[in-house]
């Protein structure tokens, strides 16, 4: 028997059961649609993050006080309080850190900010004139801080979109004074709506000179962060390690392992977190993959009811002249027919779902979400649909195969 | 040797241990044209001697012959084979196959035939047209009264133009008029068409339309006769 009758014989035999084909197909639609789904989303996540993480710039390096975090659970951060002043200065140097172009420090942490009685609790940014360049903050209206304003730990501030919404609505902002704690600052600049950078909201920050921030918000000696640009991709390495020695010397460390500071660039930062989404979607498709394994049982149970129902149909087949090969891939390819189907549903719901759950978080968390769709999922979601059916077809398959034709004709 | 040679067979049937003979020693031959009916009272073994003859079961011992070919000369496939191309089969309960069309279901055999596709649809319609039922070619079978579907169950045992056709009780589950007309068909398909065939039956009257009777009673032939007075049927009712 040719192939194409065979392919007829098992589209006709689902044909004539449709809504049961319907429903055993739904099993595999549901599983296909999740994994499709999940693909499609955890792509979706790395490109946002990791596009975020080159928005700040490939040639930026963050030191960090503390002791890195070796894994999940060691999130104690022991020798917070590590980065000093003395340390920026000795940085700055070029005969410590040749490959250094420039370096910002920062400070950081949640404070309120009012105005006439309006409230709103931002995140306050110490930081100097250089974020202009390393953050690409441009002021919509008004001026960015300057490096007289950080020296002479000015009261100033630059609000985020949110905060200028929040606390002056429509009005203008530039000029008026706003209080954090018991400091009185005046708004020289309003940044553009910029969404998310990296790990900072800039949208609800209040941007002012880090020395204001240490002495008159924070009342701490230290800092949080250095932000650290290397003059070329290239110099990355080197400055690295400059970084590295000129701290341990400054902080009196032989043994590296002891190291009360750690230095992380893009490039790590990148790998690490697409490797953390990577292992994620894998996590959630093997759970997903799970009802895959329960459409394809499903799959198997119908097929058995099937072929018993079908008895005496194999039988007569049989005693019409098939052979049992040809009664074997019949049944074996009306299950995968079914999964197939199930397969071809599932990648376009997918996409679809995906697509829409894309919009959604565009909308609703303001991140700008590129829609992806891996095409690996689609020969995945087809491959996986075809494999279950095969597998679970074949028991089925071979028990309408083995029925002998007088057996199946007396079957009442 | 004879078209159809049956030589002491016998049949045995075990399930789970219990060993429930069917035919003990059955001997007998038929040639080519012949138009038999094996009778005799349910259990007495007329079933499973068609199964033999049909080339469906094998026998637990003697031998069986059709047309020169010995049953444990083949295996399954190429006994499927020789039931595509040479045998046809007419059942009691007319086994079409479900929500498909009459000639689909008379194209049944043609699938599994070394015939070239494109001639599959041209042999259908004049297996249908046969049996007299070409207005109801697209119909499905389950539109069809009890007499159309074993019409249609003829057409499909003769689209491969087989030499011998089975007919096991084939008015079984029919009217007498119904009946009557599948009988026509048959005893037609043997005058003008020279097809051997071998009805199994237990009503006399149906019996009748056969130029030689078997009887079987408890696994053995307590009778072989030809008949006197054959009914016969209408010419000309196969076109």
């Amino acid at each position: 028997m040719k192939f194409i009758h065979t392919a007829k014989t098992a589209f006709h035999g689902l044909e004539r059961n449709k809504s049961r084909s319907g429903l055993t197909v739904l099993g595999i639609v549901i599983g296909i649609t999740s994994i499709i789904l999940i693909m499609s989303i955890g792509q979706g996540a790395e490109d946002l993050i990791l596009g975020q993480i080159q928005g700040l710039g490939t040639r930026t390096i963050a030191v960090i006080p503390g002791r890195e975090p070796s894994g999940p659970s060691d999130v104690a951060q022991i020798f917070s309080d590590s980065l000093k002043a003395r340390d920026l200065e000795l940085l700055k140097r070029k005969e410590n850190v040749s490959g250094l172009e420039s370096i910002m420090p920062i400070v950081f942490g949640s404070e309120s900010v009012s105005f006439e009685g309006e409230t709103y609790r931002a995140t306050i940014f110490g930081g100097t004139e250089l974020a202009t360049e390393i953050f690409d903050l441009a002021p919509r209206e008004g001026v960015f801080i300057s490096d007289d304003d950080v020296r002479g730990r000015a009261d100033v501030v630059v609000i985020g979109a949110k905060v200028k919404e929040e606390l002056f609505g429509d009005s203008d902002a530039i000029g008026k004074r706003v209080r954090v704690k018991d400091r009185s600052l005046r708004v020289v600049g309003v940044l553009p709506t910029k969404g998310q950078v990296s790990f900072f909201n800039f949208d609800e920050a209040a941007f002012m000179p880090y020395t204001t921030a240490q002495q008159f918000i924070f009342g701490i000696k230290y800092f949080h962060r250095f932000i650290v640009e290397a003059e070329s991709e290239g110099a990355i390495l080197r400055t690295v390690e400059d970084l590295k020695v000129t701290l341990r010397e400054s902080h009196g460390i032989t043994d590296p392992d002891k190291d009360d500071f750690f230095v992380q660039t893009q490039a790590d930062l990148a790998s690490r977190l697409s490797t953390i989404t990577s292992v994620l979607t894998l996590f959630l498709a093997s759970v997903a993959a799970i009802s895959l394994v329960v459409g394809g049982i499903g799959i198997m149970n119908i097929m058995l009811v099937s072929v018993t129902e079908r008895t005496r149909e194999i039988g007569l087949r049989k005693a019409v002249g098939a052979y049992r090969k040809d009664i074997l891939y019949q049944f074996l390819l009306e299950a995968v027919l079914l999964t197939g189907t199930g397969g071809i549903i599932g990648i376009g719901l997918g996409a679809a779902l995906s697509f829409l759950a894309g919009l959604a978080i565009s909308q609703f968390v303001g991140v700008e979400w590129k829609f992806s769709f891996p095409v690996s999922a689609v020969f995945l979601g087809l491959g996986v649909s075809g494999f279950v059916g095969l597998i679970f077809g074949i028991y089925p398959a071979r028990k309408a195969a083995e029925k002998s034709p007088i057996e199946a004709l007396r079957y009442e | 040797m004879a078209f159809i040679e049956a030589k002491n067979l016998e049949k045995v049937y075990e399930t789970e241990g219990v060993r429930t003979p069917a035919l003990h020693g059955v001997s007998f031959s038929i040639e080519k044209g012949e138009f038999v009916a094996v009778m005799g009272a349910s259990g007495s073994g007329k079933s499973t001697l068609l199964h033999i003859l049909g080339f469906l079961d094998r026998p637990s011992g003697g031998e069986y012959v059709f047309n020169g070919k010995r049953f444990s000369d083949y295996n399954d496939d190429e006994l499927a084979d020789i039931r595509n191309r040479e045998m046809g089969f007419v059942f009691q309960s007319f086994n079409l196959l479900p929500r498909t069309s009459v000639l689909e279901n008379v194209m049944l055999p043609l699938l599994y035939s070394k015939v070239k596709d494109g001639e599959w649809e041209a042999r259908a319609r004049a297996a249908v047209e046969a049996v007299g039922l070409e207005h109801r070619m697209n119909h499905v079978s389950s539109q069809l009264s009890g007499g159309e579907k074993q019409r249609v169950a003829i057409a499909r045992a003769l689209v491969m133009n087989p030499k011998v056709i089975f007919a096991d009780e084939p008015t079984g589950n029919l009217d007498s008029k119904s009946g009557g007309v599948i009988m026509e068909i048959l005893d037609d398909l043997n005058r003008t068409r020279g097809h051997t065939i071998i009805l199994i039956t237990h009503e006399t009257y149906t019996a009748s339309y056969a130029e030689r009777i078997i009887r079987l009673h408890d696994g053995i032939i307590a009778e072989d006769r030809k008949v006197k007075e054959r009914v016969n049927g209408k010419e000309g009712f196969v076109k």
